[in-house]
């Protein structure tokens, strides 16, 4: 059998042109299919940052809370009981809002305050600058250091800057995991100096970020929280639910969906289409292949080894392509949202083999049709 | 040439449906012996290639039977039919049917590969087969760049190159002028014809009837007349 797939092999490559066609078409179907999902993957990882970037294990929020930054403050008494419930290791109270902040020349700035609890500090980010306890200095701020960090006008430690009238000094210099999504610089401090400075409402605790003693005290933590009227979710689940709003309730998952399958749909049309025209100008041959003793099974062989070739070429170059832009995207905008997950590997092939399968299966049927009386009638 | 390489009786072969419906072959017997060379001569239309496809096993007639060597192939099954013609039928299309884009050493090699002989091998075979035509020193060209009468000449080497006892050649100088089809169907004679195989030509070119051992010439889907040689069952 590699014989005859080696002489599927060249009757395909050998016809450069057709080849260079159906790579071409795969490679680019490919291309869009991951890009765009490695897109919209990196939007919703960003989506999340705050949750990847805190790390928490549970999250207790008001059940009304879609993403991290949709916060609706909870009272004080929620993360009381909270740390009175069996199964606790600890808890502790977190805030996030926004604020304006003015910067030196007297720009405004948007930016997110994060507040850590005064005690533990839970959720802080590692420093590249600064001492850690110099948070506990009057006036003072951690600043995040990602692509939003020279929307402050590149602030060193020391740099002062205003924030509703109160002054603020930036004392250390942060690096997260993941940079955010909305665009704005984040500045770390505790959270009772993060009430102080900025107008709160009734309720201030955005979230109260929980330990379990146990990973078996998780159901129980979130059933005694749910007693509470409020929402318990475990890293992994509030990060789904953040996706999932941007997936259904926005219409960016929707968007995403189409242009995917618009790219799904380009591919399979010029690779189905191509192919099938490859296996048409190579019909005849098919019959005389069949008329010299080929059986059907080795020609459906031929084939799909044929469709299966290029389609896995045209995959590795499509993937290959695409984590090629990203690269170069990442040198001009080093936090540039895309990134390609093994989901995207996943749904790509699954696309590609749809796309070599029905390539084939029309090619298939031609050539198990053909009848090598044909042939000789010429 | 006492041995039957072939034996077809009876057979007829119809066309279509209803009122279209036509008879191609019309009781057609005949017997093909190893060693010769029988040549199916007619106007276009009598069911010359009929017959032949009928009697290497790609067209199934609608009642008679064939046998080559003693094996009736119309109750062979489809895979055990596919095996007879390669291992017992070599090919030479009218339109030579060679693949632009192998070379004309592959082209030669096919019914090897299909043999499930290794590349190697078969390659190396071709080679051997390509001296056997004189055209050993064209192995890596594309049979595009061969002359016509070379291009017949590959296709005759990819005829024999998995030896098969019978060769079928479906008008062979058709695409050739008058002095090369002769000099290939002359090569054919001396060089591809033996005692263990038998060769049948359907041609119109009464050019190359000298080389013939038998002529039997068909008419409105009969074998009507013996051109040459002796009667043809």
């Amino acid at each position: 059998m590699r014989g005859i797939l080696k002489l599927a092999y060249k009757l395909l490559v050998n016809d450069k042109a057709k080849f260079t066609a159906l790579i071409v078409g795969i490679t680019f179907s490919v291309f869009l299919m991951v890009q765009m999902m490695a897109m919209f993957a990196g939007i919703l990882n960003r989506a999340s940052a705050t949750v990847l970037n805190v790390g928490a294990p549970i999250w207790i929020m008001d059940p009304a809370v879609q993403t991290v930054a949709n916060t609706i403050g909870m009272p004080d008494y929620v993360l009381d009981a909270v740390r009175s419930m069996q199964g606790v290791n600890y808890a502790v109270p977190f805030y996030s809002g926004g604020a304006l902040v003015k910067l030196a020349d007297g720009t405004y700035q948007s930016v997110t305050i994060m507040g850590l609890d005064d005690t533990t500090l839970f959720g802080r980010p590692p420093l590249l600058e600064g001492k850690l306890e110099d948070i506990y200095g009057e006036n003072a701020f951690v600043v995040v250091k990602d692509t939003e960090f020279r929307k402050l006008e590149n602030p060193s430690v020391g740099t002062q800057f205003e924030v509703n009238d109160n002054r603020g000094v930036i004392v250390g210099i942060a690096e997260v995991s993941s940079a955010s999504l909305f665009g704005v610089p984040t500045l770390y401090t505790t959270y009772y100096r993060a009430l102080q400075y900025l107008p709160n409402p009734r309720f201030t605790i955005s979230y109260v970020l929980a330990e379990p003693k146990q990973a078996s005290d998780i159901p129980r933590i979130k059933q005694q929280v749910q007693a509470l009227g409020y929402l318990a979710l475990t890293r992994d689940e509030f990060m789904d639910r953040i996706s999932d709003f941007y997936k259904y309730q926005t219409n960016i998952g929707t968007n995403i969906l189409i242009m995917t399958v618009m790219s799904f749909i380009v591919g399979l049309s010029i690779s189905g289409q191509t192919f099938y025209t490859f296996v048409l100008e190579n019909l005849e041959k098919f019959g005389a292949l069949k008329a010299m003793g080929a059986k059907s099974r080795e020609l459906i062989s031929m084939i799909l080894f044929q469709a299966s070739f290029t389609a896995l070429a045209g995959y590795g170059l499509g993937i290959g392509l695409c984590a090629l832009l990203i690269s170069l995207a990442r040198v001009r905008l080093p936090d540039y949202a895309a990134m390609i997950t093994y989901w995207d590997l996943v749904f790509a092939f699954v696309m590609v083999v749809i796309i070599a399968g029905v390539s084939s299966y029309f090619g298939v049927r031609r050539v198990l049709r053909i009848e090598p009386f044909e042939i000789f009638r010429g | 040439m006492a041995t039957p390489a072939i034996t077809a009786a009876g057979i007829d072969k119809f066309f279509g449906e209803g009122e279209a419906r036509t008879q191609a072959l019309r009781g057609v017997s005949l017997q093909a012996y190893f060693g010769e060379m029988l040549y199916i001569v007619g106007p276009s239309g009598s069911g010359k290639t009929t017959l032949l496809s009928v009697l290497s096993g790609i067209l199934r007639p609608d009642s008679g039977s064939v046998a080559v060597e003693g094996t009736e192939i119309w109750k062979l099954g489809g895979d055990q039919l596919a095996d007879f013609r390669l291992h017992k039928i070599g090919f030479v299309f009218q339109d030579y049917h060679l693949f632009p884009r192998l070379t004309t050493a592959e082209n030669v090699a096919i019914p090897l590969i299909l043999k499930r002989v290794s590349w190697s091998q078969a390659i190396a075979s071709a080679l051997k087969y390509l001296e056997v035509v004189g055209l050993k020193n064209r192995a890596d060209l594309p049979p595009v760049k061969l002359s016509g009468g070379e291009q017949q000449r590959v296709a005759i080497a990819r005829a024999i190159t998995g030896q098969p006892d019978i060769l079928i050649m479906d008008e062979p100088t058709a695409s050739l002028d008058g002095d090369t089809g002769q000099a290939i169907v002359e090569f054919v004679k001396k060089n591809v014809l033996n005692d263990k195989r038998s060769i049948l030509i359907v041609t119109h070119d009464s050019r190359i009837y000298q080389f013939a051992t038998r002529v039997l010439k068909m008419e409105d889907g009969r074998l009507m007349a013996i051109e040459k040689g002796g009667p043809p069952v």
